[in-house]
């Protein structure tokens, strides 16, 4: 078998090196030379000038709101996606499958529609909104608001890279678990857990790159107060309108640098499953 | 510890898995429970151990309602089909695990536990992968460590959820007899759920045999095999050969094939009636004998194993299924039988059924009533 040259068109070195040229460039145009220039912006008026405008006051609370709305976020639909995602794989009831696809609301649904159906819902004319207005309560145009439209555009993260997994996995280990006395709780901890770490932790940093990175549905929500409802992805269209380009940079090139971290961590935990994964294909059930 | 199964039924949506099945298991026996996929035998095996709740129907662990109790109050030692080993854990961790979730104030100390593991482990004799992980593992000795898992906990009642499924003929055979001695040194009183009617005989002390959510019969494998109480208890245990046929006085009759009853047999008129017999309750020869006509036609011979089996078709009369007759190496060489060979059968023991759903009458020739000896083979 190892001898045989199989002779497709494809195999012939020009149409491959030519491929290989071309997917390159494509890749350096569209996506790493955007992402040099960021930072080559940012530092154009020298270090000094980038970090004044990053200790800049209005820089400083957009980043500490990116922050908040993550750190709020990042936890709900971590406990959300895990509840969901054991619901779904561990009991059969009626509607289990308009739940599975319901999940995927969000994606299908443009953010900006998202935070237009909050406004309605909760924005001082809506429905529920004019109640909460009665009660002294605002959400829209407020950081409440801002992180209800940022777990709902992140919500199915967790629960989609849970669900194929906790499928495949079965129950059996669980069952094992109980049969031998294991307590709800420590079935969770000491066999549910371990067994999907790696795959909820790849959903957390998906999550979270969401969730700082959230312009629309938050833009619809936000209203953009300067110093109070400016997350740092409006921040940055703020400071453009502004032409404070430096500035819009400076801000820029921190959510390129968290987009870098959030790869890096990414294909980590992509590598460490693939080693989880890597012992269970080539092992011989039947010997 | 004895195990009672009173009227369980359970539905799984508009299926009805088992049907009023009730059962008992006294104290220190083996018990498998044998039938073909879907007759409900796992499903019982998971409402005794908890896993799964009946609709209605007892379950008493020596004498003792437990249909209430939770999987975790029950303390039996469960063994999976595929293991379920904990992947994440060393092959001593997932023998120590039932050890360590005890609630702190019952627990081992922790030295206490690793001598249980090591002695656990010595005893189906991997001691020397304490370390390693599940994928890391053979089927057996995977089969082997869940073994251990279940045992850890010193379970009175172990049920075994068709533990050697998957798994070769060999490490099969091994882990079979080893089940067995385990059994008889620690006993414990087992359940075990199998498709395979080898597995069930050899290693019961009863069997069960189970068909569309109902218990067929349950006796001693070699009750089982001798006096199978309906059709399809003879159908499931080894190979069968039928002979449908239209009774007349002592004569049953199809086409050109014909059996005479010996004296005592029930005689009916004008009733159907069918002939049940094991490949070693006949004897082939070249012509027919006083009591029985039925031609053959040799279709198939296999030579490997113990005896020749022949495969062989009706001749002027019909059958569902070929028969199949067992003869010796030393019949075989003397008689040097080819493909489309003709013979006739020969009937010593035969088990009548005059209606479905009743008892067989079993019948046998006097070997006065055999034919001559001219004429065998």
């Amino acid at each position: 078998m190892h001898e045989r040259k199989a002779m497709r068109a494809g195999d012939q070195p020009w149409v491959k090196w030519s491929l290989i040229a071309l997917a390159f460039a494509v890749t350096m145009l569209m996506l790493v030379i955007p992402l040099v220039i960021i930072f080559k912006q940012a530092f154009a008026a020298g270090g000094a000038n980038y970090w004044a405008n990053l200790t800049d006051t209005y820089t400083m609370h957009a980043i500490g709101l990116t922050l908040l709305v993550a750190a709020l976020t990042v936890p709900i639909n971590l406990v959300f996606g895990v509840m969901l995602a054991w619901l779904v794989t561990r009991f059969d009831f009626p509607g289990r499958k308009v739940l599975i696809t319901l999940i995927d609301i969000p994606f299908a649904v443009s953010p900006v529609v998202a935070g237009l159906l909050y406004l309605l819902l909760y924005g001082s004319n809506g429905w529920l909104g004019s109640w909460l207005m009665d009660q002294d309560v605002q959400l829209m145009f407020s950081w409440p608001g801002i992180v209800m439209v940022t777990v709902f555009v992140t919500c199915p993260f967790v629960a989609r890279e849970l669900i194929p997994l906790m499928q495949q996995q079965g129950r059996e280990e669980e069952e094992a678990g109980v049969v031998l006395g294991a307590t709800g709780w420590q079935l969770f901890r000491r066999i549910t857990l371990p067994n999907i770490q790696w795959a909820l932790l790849y959903g957390v940093v998906l999550t979270n790159a969401r969730a700082v990175g959230e312009f629309g549905a938050v833009s619809v929500v936000s209203g953009n107060i300067r110093g109070e409802t400016n997350t740092l992805s409006l921040h940055v269209e703020l400071l453009y309108q502004d032409y404070n380009v430096v500035g819009a940079f400076a801000s820029a090139s921190l959510l390129a640098g968290i987009a870098l971290i959030t790869i890096v961590v990414k294909s980590f935990v992509e590598w460490r499953q693939a080693r989880q994964r890597a012992p269970l294909d080539d092992q011989s059930d039947n010997r | 510890m004895s195990i009672s199964i009173e009227g369980i039924t359970k539905h799984f949506g508009s299926f009805q898995a088992l049907k009023d099945v009730s059962l008992d298991i006294p104290d220190g026996q083996l018990v498998g429970l044998l039938g073909p996929s879907g007759s409900g035998k796992t499903t019982l095996l998971r409402i005794i151990a908890g896993l799964e709740t009946a609709d209605g129907g007892r379950i008493l662990f020596h004498g003792e309602d437990v249909t209430g109790l939770h999987v975790r109050e029950r303390k039996v030692g469960f063994v999976f089909q595929h293991y379920a080993l904990f992947r994440h854990m060393t092959v001593a961790q997932n023998v120590a695990f039932g050890l360590e979730v005890m609630p702190a104030k019952e627990r081992p100390p922790a030295a206490e536990i690793r001598k249980r593991v090591d002695m656990l482990l010595e005893m189906v004799q991997l001691g020397q992968l304490a370390d390693r992980f599940p994928a890391q593992l053979s089927g057996g000795q995977k089969q082997r460590i869940a073994l251990a898992r279940a045992l850890s906990m010193k379970p009175q009642i172990l049920l075994l959820d068709e533990p050697f499924g998957a798994l070769d003929a060999k490490v099969r055979k091994d882990l079979r007899r080893w089940l067995r001695a385990l059994h008889s040194e620690f006993h414990f009183t087992s359940v075990f759920v199998t498709h395979d009617q080898e597995e069930a005989l050899e290693l019961s002390d009863q069997v069960a045999v189970m068909s569309a959510g109902r218990i067929e019969q349950v006796d001693r494998p070699q009750q089982l095999y001798a006096e199978p109480s309906s059709q399809f208890v003879f159908d499931f245990l080894g190979h069968v050969n039928v002979f449908a046929g239209q009774q007349n006085g002592t004569l049953l009759n199809q086409d050109d094939a014909w059996v005479r009853l010996p004296v005592g047999a029930a005689e009916r008129v004008g009733q159907t009636a069918q002939l049940y017999m094991r490949p070693h309750e006949l004897t082939l020869q070249s012509a027919p004998a006083a009591h029985a006509h039925l031609p053959l036609c040799i279709e198939s011979i296999s030579l490997v194993g113990a005896e020749v089996r022949l495969e062989l078709s009706a001749r002027g009369w019909a059958t569902a299924e070929h028969w199949e007759v067992g003869i010796t190496h030393t019949q075989f060489n003397s008689w040097q039988p080819a493909r489309g060979d003709h013979c006739f059968a020969v009937p010593r023991v035969a088990h009548v059924f005059q209606a479905e759903g009743q008892a067989p009458e079993t019948i046998r020739w006097q070997s006065g009533e055999l034919d001559d000896p001219a004429a065998m083979i």
